[in-house]
């Protein structure tokens, strides 16, 4: 299976209740809370595709959208 | 996956949890669960009782009933004899679950009856002020225990295995990957599934219990679990097993009774 790598974050901010779970423990610290305590993907570059956050946020806020290494969008 | 739009009422969204409620990681897993397994949202049937857990009902886009605190499993009961062919989850609280709605629960699991009862277990009252729960445990705070609670609390995968369930397992809002794969064993499983999800109620057991906020609640879920059987129980008796604890076939309730339904009109048609 071909490698896979972030396409883009969509973070609902209306959404986000700022509970810091997906800043917390995101493996690369990719995401972090804006100064209306919101989430942003401060590093997006540094994402690895793993969806951690995605599955962990109790707000149903965070989708990861990847696409496999070398597709053109 | 196909978008997790598609299985929730998004009119009631932002949803009422608090802000870090474990609730919604179940919520989310449930519906990661279902998507991958395939299954139509016309064939689920959700029922659930009265708690902050029990409102997941009102979220998912399946044919759901909100009922009465601690009846859950009653409810779930007349719906799947008369409708066999359905699949139900019934996603309780842990005052839910084990007070009030003991003695349905662990009749429940005598009988194996082929349903997926999912206890959401944040140690605690939430949604009435964070009174303490037979699951809160000796020595916690909560607001009717101001001076420590002197109340022992269940275990719940060995109350349920003692009661008879066929398929038992335990994971953790931190585990969500976990949990997404227990779901889908529990929703497979021809019997009564109890899946208990540890999950944080940071309002009321996290506060009370000075656990700080719901990420360091996590935490604490990571540091104090360990698969079945690991080394490291062994060297920490006290950590908690995450895992399937059983998984085994044995008769099931609906296709028994269709049988005594057959024995009795032989010879009446
Ligand atoms: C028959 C009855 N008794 C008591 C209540 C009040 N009540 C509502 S929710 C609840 C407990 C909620 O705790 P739990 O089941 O653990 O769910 P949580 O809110 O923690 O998710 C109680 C006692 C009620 N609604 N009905
Ligand atoms: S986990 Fe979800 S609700 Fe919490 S801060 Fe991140 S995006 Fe917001
Ligand atoms: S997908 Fe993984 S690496 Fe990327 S932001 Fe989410 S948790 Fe971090
Ligand atoms: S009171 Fe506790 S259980 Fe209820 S929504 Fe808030 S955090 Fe969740
Ligand atoms: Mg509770």
């Amino acid at each position: 299976m071909a490698k896979l790598k972030l396409k883009a974050h969509h973070i609902d901010r209306d959404w986000c209740k700022g509970c810091g779970i997906c800043v917390r423990f995101c493996p690369k610290h990719v995401l972090q809370l804006d100064d209306r305590e919101k989430a942003y993907a401060a590093h997006p570059e540094k994402c690895i595709g793993c969806r951690l956050c995605e599955m962990r946020c109790p707000d149903l806020s965070i989708t990861v959208e990847t696409e496999e290494e070398g597709e053109k969008s | 996956m196909a978008s997790v739009k598609e299985y929730i009422r998004e009119r009631f969204f932002p949803h009422i949890w608090c802000p870090g409620c474990g609730h919604g990681t179940v919520l989310k897993s449930l519906i990661t669960a279902v998507d991958q397994l395939g299954l139509s949202k016309n064939d689920i049937v959700m029922v659930s009782g009265i708690g902050c857990s029990s409102r997941i009902a009102g979220y998912v886009d399946f044919h759901t009933l909100h009922t009465l605190h601690g009846r859950a499993l009653a409810f779930a009961t007349g719906v799947k004899l008369s409708k066999p062919q359905l699949r139900v989850m019934v996603p309780m609280g842990d005052g839910d679950a084990l007070a009030i709605g003991g003695n349905h629960f662990i009749h429940a699991a005598r009988r194996n009856i082929a349903m997926t009862a999912i206890v959401m277990n944040n140690r605690i009252y939430g949604m009435t002020g964070g009174q303490f729960s037979p699951l809160s445990g000796y020595g916690k705070a909560a607001t009717t225990a101001p001076y420590g609670n002197i109340d022992h609390d269940f275990d719940v995968v060995q109350l349920a295995k003692a009661a008879g369930a066929s398929f038992v397992a335990r994971t953790t809002t931190y585990h969500a990957p976990q949990m997404v794969e227990i779901l889908k064993q529990a929703f497979t499983h021809k019997g009564f599934a109890v899946v208990e999800i540890l999950t944080q109620c940071p309002t009321y057991f996290g506060r009370k219990n000075k656990m700080g906020e719901a990420p360091d609640m996590l935490e604490w879920f990571k540091e104090n679990t360990t698969p079945i059987g690991s080394q490291a129980k062994q060297k920490n008796p006290s950590l908690i097993e995450r895992g399937v604890f059983v998984a085994e076939e044995k008769a099931e309730y609906c296709t028994e009774y269709e049988k005594v339904v057959e024995r009795a009109m032989k010879g009446r048609e």
